[in-house]
């Protein structure tokens, strides 16, 4: 039993179930979902008020998602400290620059895949706060509820995801469902 | 002490906060998902990884959470659905999604296991991506996000306010299912 927390990959079924019950007990004990996109927007929030603290607190966004350390912010660091844990105790913990997945296709150039990255960081804040939710709060936890408003984001994900994926590395041909085609 | 008591215990709050981060960030690492590579693979529709624990994830917490709140444990967080709000929101997410290989959660995860293409990268484009957001907030959400709105709320609403089991059960089949039409595919 203890031996599986050591080992660097589970099944994925178990790793979603596990995830599952997470969900239930913050639901139980904290009546909150999970979700991971608000913590970015509250630490953006706090590093701009010291640059202009009057402006960011009139902002009414910043009215509504309070630029605080609170619940919904700590689970950030503690995403952070938990993948740090399990690399830790797999012993596969390991510092990446460029994705060997994006290496493969467009070589080792960093500036490139920085400017890639940080424009898909950038959409993908701006568009999991536009739909109020990420692959977490609608992706699971919404979805879990039975929520029609993340079930619609959640399509709009991966239609979006696969899309982007497709244009940038091709159709892998022969590889998965283009195998069956 | 009762459940209310935890509720509304700001440090208790506080520290669960932290341990649900820790166990999140460990489950996804452990399920590959924090790999740029498992994610694009799921993108392009070969390893379906993400999709299993996603899948998993709702299972499992679907039939918990009607327990939860069959007993009175639990209560519904669902946002009243638009299509300006959440299939805009969520395509425009999906573009980031493809193009950085992670999502909000697994940047977290992914940056715990050493990758600093998701911390520089990933993580300072969602403080980016969630500010301009802030800004453009007032109007999208008078405007926009008030387009297409849908009349239901969740599921068992839309199929004319039935019993959320008579959803779930179905539900849980069909999920299964599909594991089973994946692994037979080798998927």
């Amino acid at each position: 039993m203890f031996e599986l927390l050591f080992e660097p990959r589970w099944s994925p079924y178990l790793a979603g179930a596990g995830i599952g019950l997470l969900v239930c007990l913050t639901l139980l004990l904290s009546d909150r979902p999970l979700g991971a996109s608000t913590a970015f927007a509250k630490t953006g929030g706090m590093l701009a008020r010291v640059i202009a603290r009057e402006r960011i607190e009139s902002m009414d966004y910043y009215e509504r998602v309070t630029p605080t350390v609170d619940w919904q912010f700590l689970i950030l660091p503690g995403v952070i400290l938990g993948g740090l844990i399990a690399a830790i105790l797999s012993g596969t913990f390991a510092p990446e620059f460029v994705p060997p997945f994006w290496s493969a296709r467009f070589g080792e150039n960093g500036i490139l895949r920085f400017v890639a990255a940080l424009a898909g960081g950038i959409l993908l804040g701006f568009g999991a706060r536009w739909a109020g939710g990420c692959t977490s709060g609608h992706g699971i936890s919404g979805n879990l509820q039975l929520s029609l408003a993340s079930m619609l984001a959640s399509a709009g994900f991966f239609i979006g995801g696969i899309l982007v994926a497709l244009a940038l590395f091709g159709i892998p041909v022969g590889r998965g469902i283009w195998g069956l085609i | 002490m009762t459940l209310d008591d935890i509720r509304s215990n700001r440090p208790v709050q506080m520290g669960l906060a932290l341990l649900f981060g820790i166990v999140f960030g460990f489950l996804l690492v452990r399920g590959g998902a924090t790999h740029h590579a498992v994610i694009w693979g799921q993108l392009l529709l070969y390893d379906f990884t993400v999709v299993k624990i996603m899948l998993s994830a709702v299972l499992v917490g679907m039939v918990g959470f009607q327990i939860l709140r069959s007993l009175g444990l639990a209560r519904a967080h669902v946002a009243p659905p638009t299509l300006g709000t959440h299939l805009v929101g969520g395509l425009i997410f999906g573009l980031g999604f493809g193009l950085l290989g992670l999502c909000p959660g697994t940047v977290g995860g992914a940056i715990g296991r050493g990758s600093i293409d998701a911390l520089i990268g990933g993580g300072l484009g969602l403080l980016i991506g969630t500010f301009l957001f802030a800004l453009v907030y007032p109007r999208v959400e008078r405007g926009i996000a008030k387009v297409g709105p849908l009349r239901w709320k969740t599921l068992p609403d839309l199929l004319g306010g039935v019993n959320p089991w008579v959803v779930v059960i179905p539900m849980g089949v069909l999920i299964l299912a599909v594991f089973w039409v994946l692994e037979s595919l080798r998927l």
